[in-house]
């Protein structure tokens, strides 16, 4: 027992020495707040460059109603023609035309003229601007009485909070949009994991092969012992990477967060910790562009605290290790198989299509998490790591995870056994082009 | 007593008979050979042996008892297909290698630094393995099969990638690890050092043993019965001379001497001395004994031979 350990340490220190191990540990954390932060960051940047904007207004209608903001001002011409503008669009300080034809009422199609493409938010808000004005003419023809104050009072903001119960009767508020993302990334990372962990358990065994130190191994321990250690040891380089993948992100995104988000970030901060009073006082403008945006970060650490986090990590941790598992096995059985890692081809496909079919399935999972071929999916083992772990922050019924881990854990069992099998036969063949029927004739050997 | 037997071995693979019914019996402290062409199932009885592979029938003993999981500790083996992790320092790779046979930690470094002082290879310990040459690749292999003081040892070609100087240098620490007490068993298809080192054979063929025995018995018992006679005087008298009981099997001049071949039905060297002595000088007299090269050519021939003839 005491020599498995010797082999565990091996595999994992020389995997955790590496110098690739220690770039995919620093570079992993860094898309990943890349991937947080530069959304939030872009969206902060945005129009902070004064524009200009000219508009021919024949219909008049728009005289005095175009919002203009900190960013963006306008400048009415009157009785030029568009022609002469676009001529002298280079050497004018403008930034955009707008034309609006005489007959906006009923085309409802101004036209913004630019010689770059200008930013959404601009455009939102000309066409917003626009738009209510046209309503509100509409609405003037109609001859309603205190139309203003009536438009006011029927003005609504929707906050729709969903609010699940479990079987205990406890009540728990979600947000569905994060919890899609937190499912998302879950299942991308046991994918992205068993694929890139399980090839190191193949290369592996491929090394000791074509090294041909494999025979010196097990004349002292047996080959079921070397295979596993091999695991093991490589699963828990998966963990390693993972946990400071997680450290460095949340240390990175909160630093980098901290330095460009300035003092509205510690506003945000604020009200983070403080959810409940926010949900009821929102206490950011909403009228401006960064203030939306501000809100929308700040809905998504709100509902941080929504999601049942210690079960999504606990989940996550036995998903990558039993998919690992199952995986690796045929990993393993693949690598015993061949003298190369080009004759790896021809056995991948079976191993490659269970999880590509994982990841259809979890995009369709997103969209309905308690639909049939979620269920089904999510209870299969060979796709379960990665559809259950979508489901899993929908808070799926405990009876449907339940039996999907039992089905994980014993096919895995199986199939790390059958892989012990196969691999003893394997390893100790060589220049053999190896098929299915031989490796089944391997597995039914006795000895 | 036997340090180690097999009795009966059998071992069949899906479609052809590896082992048939294999007895081979090592004496304590010995130096064993286990020879045989390609195929002959010689890798397949060392790995029963070092519990690699199981076997069908028969049992293999240790001093008497049958041999368990734990031996494998005691055992050191060097197997042809061999290697070592390229991408490994020398000196980690030893001690795992020496922990994966069961010695401490303490108990490897000391014995590590024992015998690549030895070697003379000290100053590799920090290297990675594909920075070394091949034959130094076959030094460390070597320390690493006998690190753990194994009491019996498998040397299977173990002469393969070494040079004449490395040879020599392996030849003796083979024969110091018997001298220390080890049980060795070597297989080789080098002959020459077979009558070098093994004290005992045997001879597998087409998974059955063929021949086994001490060397010495094994080439009197197929010795031609041809002695070499080197001489001065006319050929033609020395041809008069020998009578129906010597048959002359080849004659052929050498410088200013002639050289005969001559075989003896049924006599001694001393008659054929007393039946040319009168005849010619003799300059040298040998009784021509065959290599085990020749032996293994033979007992492999004739034994292919009687298969087709049946």
């Amino acid at each position: 027992m005491n020599k498995i350990f010797l082999i565990i340490q091996r595999e994992y220190l020389t995997r955790v020495k590496k110098k690739s191990f220690l770039i995919m540990s620093i570079l992993g954390p860094l898309l990943f707040a890349a991937f947080l932060v530069v959304p939030t960051w872009l969206a902060s940047m945005e129009d902070t460059e004064h524009k200009t904007i000219a508009v021919i207004d024949q219909s008049h209608l728009t005289y005095g109603v175009l919002e203009e903001s900190e960013y963006l001002s306008f400048v009415y011409l009157e009785d030029v023609p568009i022609d002469s503008v676009k001529k002298d669009f280079k050497s004018s300080d403008y930034q955009g035309v707008l034309f609006v034809p005489t007959n906006i009422l009923i085309s409802n199609s101004p036209i913004l003229y630019s010689d770059k493409q200008l930013s959404l938010s601009t455009r939102m808000q000309i066409s917003n601007s626009i738009k209510d004005e046209i309503e509100r003419q509409k609405l003037k023809a109609e001859n309603i009485e205190n139309l203003d104050e009536i438009l006011k009072s029927v003005e609504t903001k929707i906050n729709l909070r969903n609010i699940t119960w479990n079987d205990a009767g406890e009540e728990r508020e979600n947000s569905t949009e994060f919890a899609m993302g937190i499912g998302y990334i879950g299942g991308l990372l046991i994918y992205f994991f068993i694929f890139l962990f399980g090839a190191m358990v193949m290369r592996g065994v491929i090394e000791e092969k074509t090294n041909r130190i494999v025979e010196v191994i097990i004349s002292s321990v047996k080959p079921f012992q070397l295979m596993m250690g091999k695991i093991i040891g490589i699963g828990l380089v998966g963990l390693t990477q993972f946990v400071i993948w997680v450290a460095f992100t949340l240390i990175i995104s909160t630093v980098v967060q901290k330095t460009i988000m300035d003092d509205k970030t510690s506003t945000l901060m604020e009200n983070m910790q403080s959810r409940d009073i926010l949900a009821d006082t929102p206490s950011i403008d909403e009228n401006t562009d960064s203030g939306d945006n501000l809100q929308f970060v700040e809905e998504i650490f709100s509902s941080l605290h929504t999601l049942n986090f210690p079960l999504i990590i606990g989940m996550f941790i036995f998903y990558f290790l039993g998919g690992y598992l199952l995986y690796a096995s045929f990993f393993a059985i693949i690598g015993s198989a061949v003298d190369n890692e080009t004759d790896t081809q021809q056995f991948m496909l079976p191993v490659t299509i269970p999880l590509i079919i994982g990841i259809f399935v979890m995009i369709n999972t997103i969209q309905n998490p308690e639909g049939p071929i979620a269920f089904w999916f999510s209870i299969i083992p060979l796709t379960s790591p990665i559809v259950m772990m979508v489901r899993i922050p929908f808070n799926p019924p405990v009876w449907e995870i339940l039996l999907s881990v039992v089905i994980l854990v014993l096919t895995f069992i199986g199939s790390v056994w059958m892989a012990g099998k196969i691999y003893r036969t394997g390893i100790l063949m060589y220049g053999k082009k190896v098929g299915y029927k031989e490796l089944w004739k391997w597995f039914r050997l006795k000895n | 007593m036997d340090f180690l037997s097999t009795h009966n071995i059998v071992k069949q693979y899906s479609n052809h008979l590896a082992l048939n019914k294999v007895s081979i019996n090592i004496q304590e402290n010995s130096i064993f050979g286990l020879l045989g062409p390609n195929g002959a199932g010689k890798t397949t009885l060392i790995r029963i042996i070092n519990q690699i592979t199981a076997y069908d029938e028969g049992e293999v003993l240790i001093k008497g008892r049958k041999l368990k999981p734990e031996d494998v500790n005691f055992i050191g083996y060097l197997p042809e297909e061999r290697g070592l992790y390229k991408k490994m320092k020398v000196g980690e790779q030893a001690l795992y290698l020496a922990q994966l046979k069961g010695l401490s930690r303490s108990d490897a470094m000391r014995k590590i630094k024992y015998w690549f002082e030895k070697f003379e290879i000290t100053g590799w310990w920090d290297k990675k393995v594909e920075d070394l040459s091949k034959g130094m690749q076959q030094k460390v292999q070597f320390v690493t099969t006998v690190i753990h003081e194994p009491k019996l040892l498998i040397f299977d070609e173990p002469f393969s990638g070494f040079d004449p100087i490395n040879s020599n240098l392996l030849k003796r620490e083979i024969l110091e690890l018997k001298e220390k007490g080890a049980t060795i068993i070597f297989s080789t298809h080098n002959m020459e050092s077979v009558e070098e080192l093994c004290d005992h054979i045997s001879l597998i063929h087409n998974a059955e043993v063929i021949l086994e025995g001490q060397i010495e018995e094994i080439k009197q018992k197929y010795k031609t019965n041809i002695c070499e006679v080197k001489y001065n005087g006319d050929p033609e008298s020395l041809k008069a001379a020998l009578t129906k009981d010597f048959e002359l099997v080849e004659e052929k001049i050498n410088h200013h001497s002639h050289i005969a071949q001559i075989k003896l039905n049924g006599n001694t060297n001393n008659s054929l001395l007393k039946t040319i002595l009168p005849k010619v000088e003799v300059e040298s007299f040998s009784e021509l004994i065959p290599s085990m090269n020749d032996v293994f050519i033979r007992v492999v021939e004739e034994t292919n031979k009687n298969k087709t003839d049946k």
